[in-house]
């Protein structure tokens, strides 16, 4: 007798059904996000193949990848940030970053490079004159972030980086700089605790 | 304790204690102790095998978990953990100094057979020659190969500084190639007058090790030699099995490492203590969170703090889950060595993914979670995460392990083809030093969790489930309990997690370790995973030494397969269930 076989033969079939029972069960609502959502959670059924490129999994709040410096943009007479037409960037008011190097330092494979802004006279300034991340050293491990004490180097979503050679990999100040309000978008909740830190300093 | 006054010699509690050991010891060879302290026993190493066989034999210290070796720059330092399968509890440090020029001390072979891969790694790697080893030939590296890795003197290519923080980087820090930076403008460093066009490999020979059950078949066959692997699907990873084969019978068995070996090692002593953690990650990358734990709990051991509650629940918590996906895809893989190609290995992945949703929620990464720190986690977990582990804890992983168990392990194809197959005898699992799912398959009771609780694995209640047989049969079954015990803990974990703080003490980058050294152990999903960590006060490790599962389960492959047919030895090799990442290191 093979009724182990059969049996798991059996299960075989019944997922196969299964599996179209939940696609028939959201015809037609294939792409509504919150869907999507509930489709790829804990609490979804059935197995649901998302379309890459053309579809794209959410990625969660904490998801890192390569690091990037946050700056504050410039304001225009009207308080909001200006624009550069070229790039469609938000200009650069100030960067965040102090050079203080801890980023480098604490960076398990030495993958950042920075060069520290003097003054005229040759006196050190907080500032990065260059900043250099090469993305095919970076191992994604986020302690860069985790220990920079002004904010000013935070993870990044965007994980499609193929480039046609090798230099393109190495990334300097103007490519790694993102607005504040880039940060702020992918990461709400780390953005509002900074914010209420920032405040209650402040008030001291 | 006073060295003097081993009190109750016999309580067999104190014999994790070197002062008493050490008193024993002295009672059959006076001249063998050369020194003792609370963490370790000083041998003489004309003594060193008179002494193992004496504890093995005598005091049952039958298991040997780690062996490995210190430069001290004027003399070699080898190092043994020992213990007991039935006392459990810490194990004992044994060490041996050897001269710089012409190291050697005795092997430990002919003792504990699980000596073998490990003891070759430290010829590799640090060039001690073992006397009596049956097989003293490099593991890691080719045999030709110019040089000791892990001796403080050795530099490797694209070397930049002895340690990190390199100061190239701030505050002048231009980027440069690593290949520009190179002083020797080369990848690879040959032996003085290497020349590449003229040089012959040294000839393979397979050892052939215990063959009597494989000279069964009455035709009269030559033996062939086959290479499989490195590039092979079963072999999970660039592992080569040099096969000797009399018809389709498995005569020999000889695992080739090295193609992935990075050195793990040197790249630690070079590193910070908390730059290496993001490095565990990739050693056994199925179970980063595992790893993390257990590098974790060894440098807190020398740093003398405990995490906070809160963070001791979520670090068993992530240990947990990482345990089911990973014995979970375990359970796929047999069944894709088997030739079930990829269906019941996907049923198993599909709450893997879910695990690994959960990871890359709290941790940022599904893999490479680099999650824990010293005296705690990196972030605290959400509400909303606690609910869908409970979620997933309570109603998912319990229904899907039932499902498996009756999809995977009644199946009468499989049933015949794992029963009576790889059988590996209690006595014998101990001696090779195999640990996890192996070595409990063979009926020994012995887990870290309950030997030696790390963490609050104290607080739980759970069983450690045992195979009778120690065929491929138990230790594919011994995962399936191993994943519904972890459920149980899972379960009480959640339940129990109190709130509050996350790290004991400020987020410090820069962990001054006291001097001296620590063996942190961990039961991982694969196994006992050691850290050997040496500290000489600075910023970075002295020594940092990994005990993989993986690659010390493999010394027993050999005896597993002798006799079996070649299909089989794939499904053998599935059931040990190696990560190459670990493997080679």
């Amino acid at each position: 007798m093979a009724l182990g076989l059969l049996n798991g033969l059996r299960y075989t079939a019944s997922r196969l059904v299964k599996t179209y029972l939940s696609d028939l069960k959201h015809l037609g609502r294939r792409y509504d996000d919150a869907l999507l959502k509930e489709r790829q959670s804990v609490r979804g059924s059935g197995i649901f193949t998302v379309q890459y490129p053309e579809e794209r999994l959410p990625a969660p709040e904490n998801f890192r990848f390569i690091p990037f410096l946050v700056y504050e943009p410039a304001l225009d007479e009207n308080g909001q940030p200006k624009i550069d037409p070229t790039t469609g960037k938000p200009v650069i008011g100030k960067q965040r970053c102090t050079a203080c190097g801890i980023c480098a330092k604490v960076c398990p494979p030495q993958c950042i490079w920075i060069v520290r802004a003097t003054t005229p006279e040759g006196k050190p300034k907080p500032q990065p004159a260059e900043f250099y991340i090469d993305i095919d050293v970076c191992m994604n491990c986020g302690l860069c972030a985790e220990f920079c004490p002004f904010d000013a180097i935070k993870m990044d979503h965007v994980y499609e980086l193929a480039g046609y050679e090798r230099q393109s990999h190495i990334f300097d100040i103007h490519t790694l700089s993102k607005p504040a309000s880039y940060h702020a978008q992918i990461h709400p909740t780390d953005w509002a605790r900074e914010e209420a830190e920032r405040k209650a300093k402040a008030k001291k | 304790m006073v060295a003097n006054t081993p009190a109750v010699p016999d309580t067999p509690i104190h014999l994790t204690d070197p002062h008493v050991v050490a008193e024993h010891i002295k009672t059959q060879y006076p001249d063998a102790v050369e020194a003792v302290s609370a963490q370790c026993i000083v041998l003489k190493k004309e003594h060193l095998l008179d002494v193992a066989r004496y504890l093995h034999d005598n005091l049952a210290f039958d298991y040997l978990n780690n062996v490995t070796s210190v430069d001290w720059l004027d003399h070699f330092e080898v190092v043994y953990h020992l213990s007991s399968m039935e006392r459990g509890g810490a194990p004992l440090t044994l060490k041996v100094n050897t001269p710089r020029d012409n190291p050697s001390v005795p092997s430990l072979v002919p003792v504990y057979r699980g000596a073998d891969f490990q003891e070759r790694e430290v010829y590799d790697m640090m060039g001690i020659r073992f006397e009596g080893h049956p097989y003293l030939r490099r593991i890691l590296m080719w045999e030709g190969f110019e040089g000791y890795p892990l001796r403080k003197d050795y530099k490797e290519p694209y070397y930049e500084e002895e340690k990190k923080p390199f100061g190239s980087r701030w505050d002048q820090g231009y980027h440069i190639l690593a290949e520009d930076r190179n002083p020797w403008h080369d990848n690879v460093q040959y032996p003085a007058n290497f020349d590449a066009l003229a040089y012959q490999p040294p000839r393979d020979t397979v050892p052939v090790v215990e063959a009597t059950r494989a000279a069964l078949t009455r035709l009269r066959t030559d033996k062939i030699v086959l290479n499989f692997g490195p590039q092979h699907p079963s072999t999970h990873g660039v592992l080569r099995l040099k096969v000797t084969l009399d018809g389709e019978t498995v005569y020999a068995v000889e695992p080739v490492f090295g193609y992935l070996h990075r050195n793990h090692e040197k790249i630690g002593e070079r590193n910070t203590y908390l730059g290496n953690m993001p490095f565990t990650d990739r050693l056994d990358y199925f179970n980063a969170m595992a790893n993390n734990l257990a590098y974790a709990i060894t440098v807190e051991k020398m740093l003398g703090i405990k995490p906070p509650e809160r963070a001791e629940y979520i670090r068993v918590i992530m240990a947990e889950l990482s345990r089911w996906q990973n014995h979970a895809s375990a359970l796929g893989f047999i069944y894709n060595e088997l030739g079930a190609f990829y269906t019941p290995f996907m049923y198993a992945f599909e709450e893997r993914e879910l695990i690994l949703d959960l990871f890359e929620a709290v941790a940022g990464s599904r893999m490479m979670c680099n999650y824990m720190r010293f005296g705690g986690v990196a972030r605290d977990v959400t509400d909303d995460f606690i609910d869908k582990c409970k979620y997933l804890v309570n109603e998912r992983l319990p229904r899907r392990t039932d499902e498996l168990e009756a999809y995977m392990a009644k199946n009468e194809l499989f049933l015949s083809r794992a029963k009576n197959i790889g059988i590996l005898p209690r006595d014998l699992a101990i001696n090779y030093s195999t640990a996890g799912p192996v070595l409990r398959a063979s009926g020994v009771k012995y887990d870290i969790r309950r030997a030696e609780p790390y963490s609050i694995y104290d607080r739980f209640e759970f069983d450690i489930p045992t195979g009778t047989v120690g065929d491929l049969y138990d230790r594919f079954m011994v995962r399936f309990a191993e994943m519904r015990q972890s459920i149980k803990i899972l379960k009480q974990a959640l339940e129990q997690i109190p709130p509050g703080e996350i790290m004991t003490g400020k987020k410090n980058y820069q962990v001054r370790v006291p001097k001296g050294d620590a063996y942190g152990r961990a039961e991982n999903p694969k196994g006992e995973l050691g850290f050997y960590v040496v500290s000489d006060g600075s910023a970075n490790p002295y020594r940092y030494h990994v005990r993989a599962p993986s690659f010390i389960n493999l010394t027993a492959l050999n005896q597993m397969c002798l006799g079996h047919k070649v299909a089989d030895m794939i499904v053998i090799l599935g059931s040990i269930d190696i990560v190459m990442g670990e493997v080679d290191r």
